[in-house]
């Protein structure tokens, strides 16, 4: 194994949250949000906020890293950092630039947050609102597809028909999401429960994607506060360690106008080899998964793609039974997830990843060593983080 | 006569010019797509350079409007004030054999909660747009 990892070398030390806010709820602005979250962390890791030296974010997130700075009186900023594009699919490419950030001494308490107030901003499923169009959109906006749902609801109908993965398959993701954020009093659908009824009767979104299938819309902020596994030992008595993280796309994954090379496709399938390689593991020691559900064919790829199931026994792996925590084979999105808990745009996948190493879980998966949490499925460029505890370091 | 119902944001050449030859040719019911002058390859969506060769040399072909149904959709819920009382419609991804299996998107034409299958073959049915600010073209599908 190279040398040039960040395994062992880093730890998260602390994990927070704004309250989360049904769309358009939040009281504050989304500045305000992404303070109190970064609050959260550091109070959590048990550190000053102001000794923060480095900001990560993605999807070109509006808080900027010298105003938060400033905000906080931070008395030196010493590491910014972008990660372009592909939306919700730089949530654990943020993670993972934050570590190589710690990594390579650029700072030594590096943060990375989300901020998404779509009250403030405008909601990302609204299409535009102007009279003309050019570029990309041009191609499909005059033709109805504009927003995330209908780009990602054509991937599926391609999916299902290619490999027979079943309505059910799809049902089980969303049932079990919801029947996470139950227990989970962070969670904007805690007291709605799901059942097969009801999402058999909602209503069509944009075939083949129900109302349970499609991601939330929502206000809120998360933070998750990396340091060197040295230093965090000394701050906190539960460093959980990124064993690897990952990010990009395949060949032309970035191509317009539902042109990528290999169509029905995550975005993972070149990510993936990478991550297990430098994580040191491999799917069969992954104890609890977290698979960004901007819609659920997308999960049904990403775990595919992840070697958590395959193409031919995905029907019957991805049950209710087997997706729920503590007693299914393959517990999945056990805060509820970006269906049930809220839409903070996959880091909240993150932090949940996260929680599960530490024990702090709303639905814990006793002896969780290793857990993985992806970002993005079937955008141009995707990313997943693998956690363990110590032990899983080797 | 058009599918969707008016309202909808008018596609216009990119600014800087790319595939001004796109929307030329469908205002003259021509399908066109880039074609490498020197490696021969079809590329789609449009850019400035071939991805197989990386030659600067494109030119832009017209190819035969059919293909075939590669994927669809159908939109219920409306994200635009114009689909509000627009109700279901169908979307169809179209591939081109004749053109290195490139895929393009429209709306198929007739009943929007027809059965659309998967590998049936198509034809593109130009739909004109002649009162906009910009006259445009758009390319919808019908089955063969």
């Amino acid at each position: 194994m190279s040398e040039l990892t960040i395994k062992g070398k880093v730890a998260v030390v602390g994990v927070g949250e704004s309250t989360y806010y049904k769309r358009a709820q939040s009281p504050e602005p989304e500045f305000t949000l992404v303070l109190r979250a970064i609050l959260a962390a550091a109070a959590d890791a048990g550190i000053d906020a102001k000794s923060i030296d480095g900001f990560c974010s993605y999807s070109n997130d509006r808080n900027l890293p010298a105003r938060l700075a400033n905000a906080l009186g931070s008395p030196e900023l010493r590491f910014s950092n972008m990660q372009w594009g592909s939306g919700g699919g730089g949530a654990a490419a943020a993670i993972g630039n934050a570590a190589a950030a710690v990594t390579a001494g650029y700072a030594d308490c590096v943060v990375a947050f989300r901020g998404l107030a779509q009250g403030q901003f405008g909601r990302f499923g609204a299409g535009p609102r102007r009279a003309t169009i050019s570029g990309q959109g041009a191609y499909t906006v005059p033709y109805g597809v504009m927003s995330p749902a209908q780009t990602y609801a054509m991937r599926t109908t391609r999916l299902m028909h290619d490999h027979d993965i079943d309505r059910s398959t799809l049902r089980a993701i969303s049932m079990a999401a919801y029947h996470h954020a139950q227990n989970n009093p962070r969670a904007v659908m805690q007291g709605r429960p799901l059942d097969a009824e009801t999402y058999d009767a909602s209503r069509w979104i944009v075939e083949p994607f129900r109302l349970y299938d499609v991601c939330l819309e929502n206000d809120g902020a998360a933070a998750v506060i990396v340091m060197s596994a040295e230093r965090a030992r000394d701050v906190t008595d539960r460093p959980v360690y990124p064993l690897a993280v990952q990010q990009g796309g395949g060949h032309r994954s970035g191509a317009g106008v539902h042109n990528q090379t290999d169509y029905v496709t995550s975005s993972f399938k070149t990510v993936v080899p990478h991550l297990y390689a430098q994580a040191g593991v491999g799917p069969a020691d992954v104890d609890v998964v977290q698979s960004y559900e901007n819609f659920t064919g997308g999960v049904v790829m990403s775990l595919i793609e992840h070697g958590l199931c395959t193409y031919e026994n995905a029907n019957e792996v991805l049950t209710f039974d087997n997706l729920v925590a503590p007693t299914g084979s393959l517990p999945l999105n056990t805060s509820g997830g970006n269906l049930a808990e809220c839409y903070m745009h996959g880091l909240g996948l993150q932090i949940e990843a996260i929680r599960q190493i530490r024990g702090d879980s709303p639905n814990p998966v006793a002896g969780a060593k290793v857990s993985l949490a992806n970002a993005g499925p079937m955008v141009e460029v995707v990313s997943t983080a693998i956690y363990g505890t110590e032990e899983a370091l080797g | 006569m058009s599918y969707l119902a008016k309202g909808l944001p008018a596609p216009v050449p990119a600014p800087d010019g790319l595939d001004a030859p796109y929307w030329e040719g469908t205002r003259q019911h021509e399908l066109r797509v880039q074609r490498c002058d020197d490696c021969g390859q079809h590329q789609w969506g449009p850019e400035w350079m071939c991805h197989g060769c990386h030659s600067f040399d494109l030119s832009w072909v017209a190819i035969e409007g059919t293909g075939r149904i590669y994927s669809w959709e159908r939109p219920y819920h409306p994200v635009h004030p114009a689909l509000t009382d627009q109700g279901p419609y169908l979307v169809v991804l179209v591939e081109f054999p004749q053109a290195d299996n490139l895929r393009m998107l429209g709306n198929m034409i007739g009943d929007p909660l027809q059965d659309v299958i998967i590998g049936s073959e198509v034809e593109a049915v130009f739909e004109d747009h002649d009162d906009a600010e910009v006259p445009y073209t758009l390319v919808q599908w019908r089955c063969v």
